[in-house]
């Protein structure tokens, strides 16, 4: 049916094509290499010692690149290695508990029709809004009184309540899970909870690892609450660690120290990220569109 | 959706009768930050600082419920927000065990990124254990707040803690510290410290609370090679004349300023010099704020000097600020007090660490207009502390020991805590090479007697920084005067609630 | 309807899956958030460092001092609605022009590499995002360097001292931070779109832009108003890149001062009546906001079944 219409501005179209098709690319390219910018930055100035970074940007790196790299790594008042590895224990637990319950939930209410479904969904997307700041007040008083700080728990069990992990999962579930599959599960005898842990979970997988992911990195990259929390230097996660180098004293400052700390915290991440990003891309889509 | 409509027009109702009620309540109730002129009222400036000086007095100390842990008691618990104490304890405290710490000192000598063990011990095998929290966004007094106050129900004691001059009265005074001769030292053990020194470690009541291992005079470091181009002289005396006093300063600035040269960098660089010579300290004994005349002298200065290109429009600790001190800035100097010196103009002044080169041996230093002071870091032992007899022997070795203070300069360049060894320092032939080979010791030795704390009070921390942030806004020309008074008075309340405008 | 009337009798399955939920919010979220609450109602703070003060019983106390018109909250919540539509605006101009051209069919792009490098910005922490681009505009940074440069002006922009150019900063690192998100949420978007519209439109001989305002933004309004509302969460929590960006918001007259850093200055001074009150304040905010999501949810919902049945 097409074919017709093709044909009558062939040439016309075709050149048009052509010049539209390098304005995309240019635009595109532009904005691309503006998104990498602040990256380019941040491995110059991994390579650059203190006193130079102090007086201004270099466009070419530096030779301190190992040198930066072995004072933050050396420093036993810092910590970072022990730091990372509570990172990623808070950070992964956080993903684990955020996604399994917020699936769970959103099972709940997408599945099962029962009275309060209605204002339980309502009332979630309420809460979706509140900012962290606005309880951070109480929650820190009550975790004083309750001998949590300088514990993990406080940074990771409240992840179980993530009210936008649920909303993308209700999404997801609206789109990729069809009722009869619960249906076909109690035919055959298979109970609730086994129904949701080896039947719905594994059809979620997707929606799991995009939701994982982005808990994650918001958990690694998190200062707020942790900050409050977390003070004995076994306990400090890397943004703390991060805020601890950047505001050492004038006899150690040392922004070399800074910018490798700052890289080697989010290269982790951005690995992660380039090694999955097919998965992510495809996952965002599938969660947002049922619109 | 029409039942969510009406939820949606009762929370805007609910908005604006808040606001509603609160223009209502407005006229009975005095609310902090309540203020009937706008900007700055002399008058009532006036008013406020012959109300005399707000006395802090010095609070009940904290009973102490339980009783240290045996496990508390093997530990000495010390809380900081930087690396500088610990370096002193660990390179120069005699008892602290290197081995055991695995402490390493690195093979250049430079400072920081050293290698320490996961765990430190004294020699008696008492573990040091370090609770550092950055000074950022009051980190650390926060931090410090919360642990003092639970103190008293804690089986784990802190021993000691660490405060900056800025906000050292606010510990001194409240209920957490274990007076120094509790402690276990004597007046005679401090006697060769620098009175000042004294006077900000104590309380309210003048019993000494704190000491310190450094004292912080600043002096006005300038470079050498503008300073022959302008003045015809590099010699710190003839630069002294130029500078003595600030209607000099003035002139010698617009002097530079023809030859094309700034005076100074920024907006903050004459700020502490201004600050430490007030007549009034910044709050009444009705907790009015009151804006000493030498601050407002400070205001006008700077404007003048921005809106005349005297200084370079920087800010302190900007990268534009650093790059102004190293050979491609045309700043003339930079108000620095000892540790400044040494480790910040040092390295800008250099294109390479440790090269020698760049402005390297082509800065001096002379007094400049007024004595000042800026910095130090004071020790406390606090109250509860289970392990007096070991922070007594550290304040004891690090604060009142002329051998191991001398080294320390040695060391570190840091100018110690010994009125007798600096006064021998300043009359040898020591030499700083960074600054072509003058004896600056001898000049840090002359300004350290002139400094008064006696204004310092426990609000200075966070009005200094609320004054200097806001008036920045109309040297910049972004607001006009009064405006920028009214947003420092606004910061103020907000850091202080129990503070007001004066006059209300 | 048939899963509907079997599905009654496991209601209590619903019950208890949302139990974990429910348990945790409640010690987590609801406590802390009531007693934040309950201390707006008091004059509480901690004077001198060490002194309590209070708790006191002051009524509105606290609402009427931040409804003052000394107290300027209007102004904050202006500049949080001014930040926030500075980098939405960009955003989602970009987005959806990505979008487009990455799912035009004509066009044949490669698009692989560019959904890579958008979205990489967003795994950057905020503060650290906040830290680079200081360094980049500031007075002796790259960005000065070159148009003194190009231009030979004797003087540096000093864009952290006026107050568009700060916010211009601001809204440049949220833009970037966010748009490659964006970007690949409207292209999914979009791709969902029945190709069989376009074909008929091409055949009433429509260009490029035609169907693109004709077709593409209406059919995909309820996922540009999910990002619309996702975008304004975030905007009102917006706080770490502005913190550093202005030093604490003071810069220039406090016109880059949101609502969340200045509640931070109440929580920094333990001032817990008036954080409190803020606190609330805050809240019903975003109880507003979160009641217009709600209401576009329930708008979509029939649409979306639509939708959905026309692709399978």
């Amino acid at each position: 049916m097409a074919a017709p219409i093709d044909a009558v501005g062939a040439k016309s179209n075709s050149t048009t094509l052509l010049i539209r098709r390098i304005i995309c690319y240019v635009v595109l390219t532009l904005v691309a290499v503006i998104s990498l910018i602040p990256f380019y930055i941040l491995i110059i100035n991994m390579t650059r010692e203190h006193s130079h970074i102090q007086k201004g940007f270099s466009v070419l790196p530096e030779g301190k690149l190992i040198d930066n790299f072995k004072s933050v790594i050396n420093n036993q008042d810092w910590k970072m290695l022990n730091s990372l590895k509570n990172s990623l224990i808070v950070s992964a637990l956080s993903a684990l508990l955020s996604t399994y319950f917020s699936a769970l939930t959103a099972y709940a209410i997408h599945v099962y029709d029962f009275k309060l479904r209605k204002p339980v969904f309502t009332f979630i997307l309420m809460i979706m809004m509140v900012p962290t700041q606005v309880s951070a007040l109480g929650f820190v008083r009550l975790m004083t009184s309750w001998k949590l700080i300088d514990n993990f728990i406080p940074l990771i069990v409240p992840s179980i309540a993530a009210p936008a992990t649920f909303f993308f999962m209700k999404q997801y579930m609206e789109s990729s899970l069809p009722l009869d599959i619960v249906e076909a599960a109690r035919i055959d005898g298979s109970g609730e909870f086994r129904t949701f842990n080896s039947l719905i979970l594994p059809i979620m997988k997707p929606a799991i690892a995009v939701q994982a992911i982005f808990t994650f990195v918001s958990s690694w990259n998190n200062f707020f609450i942790p900050g409050l929390i977390l003070s004995d230097k076994n306990k400090r996660t890397l943004p703390i660690v991060i805020n601890i180098i950047r505001s050492a004293d004038y006899s150690v400052f040392d922004m070399g120290s800074v910018y490798m700390a700052i890289g080697i915290s989010i290269l982790p991440v951005a690995l992660v990220y380039l090694f999955l990003s097919k998965f992510i891309i495809r996952g965002i889509a599938l969660g947002s569109v049922k619109g | 959706m029409t039942k969510l409509k009406r939820v949606l027009a009762g929370s805007l109702a609910v908005l604006m009768a808040g606001s509603a009620l609160a223009a209502c309540s407005k006229k009975d109730s005095g609310g902090n930050g309540d203020t009937s002129y706008k900007g700055f009222n002399e008058e009532a400036n006036k008013k406020a600082a012959e109300a005399g000086a707000f006395k802090p007095t010095k609070a009940e100390t904290q009973k102490q419920n339980t009783e240290g842990s045996e496990e508390s008691k093997k530990q000495i618990r010390i809380y900081t927000w930087n690396e500088e104490f610990k370096e002193r304890l660990r390179c120069y405290y005699p008892e602290y065990d290197k081995e055991a710490s695995e402490f390493e000192v690195n093979e250049d000598g430079s400072q920081g990124a050293r290698k320490v063990g996961e765990h430190e011990y004294l020699k008696d095998g008492t573990e040091i254990v370090w609770v550092t929290t950055p000074n950022t966004d009051n980190q650390y007094q926060n931090k410090l707040d919360e642990d003092l106050k639970n103190q008293a129900d804690s089986d784990m004691k802190i021993d000691m803690f660490l405060v900056e001059a800025d906000y050292a009265m606010k510990y001194l005074n409240g209920p957490y510290t274990m007076s120094v001769a509790e402690v276990g030292l004597t007046d005679s053990d401090t006697a060769d410290q620098y009175e000042y020194t004294k006077v900000a470690g104590s309380d309210a009541n003048g019993t000494l609370q704190a000491v310190s291992w450094q004292a912080t005079p600043g002096l006005f470091a300038y470079r050498r090679d503008i300073a022959k181009d302008v003045f015809g002289t590099d010699d710190p005396e003839k630069i002294q004349a130029e500078l003595a006093d600030w209607d000099k300063f003035n002139a010698a600035a617009a002097k530079l300023k023809e030859a094309g040269y700034f005076m100074l960098s920024g907006y903050d660089d004459s700020y502490r010099v201004f600050s430490n010579n007030v007549t009034y300290p910044w709050v009444n004994a009705n907790s009015e704020i009151v804006i000493d005349d030498n601050l407002l002298k400070w205001v006008d200065q700077t404007k003048e000097f921005t809106d005349k290109g005297y200084n370079n429009k920087t800010s302190l600790w900007a990268p534009e600020w650093n790059a102004d001190q190293g050979s491609k800035g045309k700043v003339f100097g930079f108000f620095y007090s000892t540790w400044g010196i040494d480790f910040t103009l040092a390295g800008n002044a250099e294109d390479n660490k440790g090269q020698k080169d760049g402005l390297y041996g082509k800065y001096a230093v002379c007094a400049g207009p007024q004595a000042y002071f800026w910095g130090g870091t004071w020790m406390v032992a606090s109250a509860g502390c289970d392990n007096k007899d070991k922070v007594a022997d550290i304040m004891k070795q690090l604060t009142c020991n002329k051998d191991i203070l001398l080294d320390i300069t040695k060391g570190t360049q840091d100018y110690t805590n010994t009125k007798s060894g600096m006064e021998e320092y300043a009359s040898t032939d020591f030499k700083s090479e960074f600054l072509g080979g003058q004896n600056h010791i001898a000049l840090f030795a002359e300004a350290a007697p002139k400094i008064d704390f006696s204004k310092v009070g426990p609000y200075d921390q966070g009005l200094n920084e609320s004054f200097q942030s806001a008036m920045k806004d109309y040297f910049t020309g972004k607001v006009d005067k009064d405006t920028a008074f009214d947003n420092f008075y606004k910061s103020a309340i907000e850091k202080y609630p129990e503070l007001k405008k004066p006059g209300k | 309807m048939m899963v509907k009337r079997k599905s009654i009798s496991y209601a209590k399955w619903g019950y208890i899956f949302i139990i974990p939920f429910f348990v945790v919010f409640i010690i987590f979220n609801l406590v802390p958030l009531v007693s934040t609450f309950y201390n707006s109602f008091f004059e509480n703070y901690i004077a001198q460092g060490y002194m309590q003060i209070g708790p006191n019983w002051v009524g509105m106390d606290n609402y009427s001092t931040l409804f003052s018109p000394d107290t300027e909250l209007s102004k904050y919540l202006g500049n949080t609605f001014v930040l926030w539509l500075l980098g939405f605006i960009p955003q989602i101009f970009f987005s959806l022009l990505f979008a487009s051209w990455f799912t035009d069919l004509r066009l044949k792009l490669k698009t692989g590499a560019y959904k890579v490098i958008f979205y990489l910005p967003n795994v950057i922490m905020a503060a650290a995002m906040g830290m680079l681009f200081f360094t980049l505009f500031s007075p002796n940074g790259p960005i000065n360097d070159i148009y003194m440069k190009i231009t030979g002006a004797a003087e540096p922009i000093r864009y952290f001292d006026n107050v568009w150019t700060q916010r211009s900063v601001i809204a440049i690192i949220n833009f970037l931070m966010w748009y490659g998100n964006t970007t690949i949420m409207l292209m999914a978007a979009i791709n969902g779109i029945d190709t069989s519209l376009y074909e008929s439109a091409q055949i009433d001989g429509a260009n490029p832009t035609q169907t693109f305002w004709k077709i593409t933004i209406p059919l995909i309004r309820p996922i540009l108003l999910y990002v619309l509302i996702t975008s304004l969460i975030g905007g009102l929590q917006m706080y770490d890149v502005p913190q550093i960006i202005t030093k604490n918001g003071e810069n220039v007259n406090r016109t880059s001062m949101t609502l969340v850093m200045y509640l931070q200055k109440h929580l920094f001074s333990k001032n817990y009546g008036m954080a409190g009150a803020l606190s609330v304040i805050l809240f019903i905010i975003a109880g507003v906001l979160s009641m217009l999501v709600f209401f576009f949810v329930q708008e979509r919902d029939p649409k979306a079944k639509k939708k959905k049945g026309g692709n399978k």
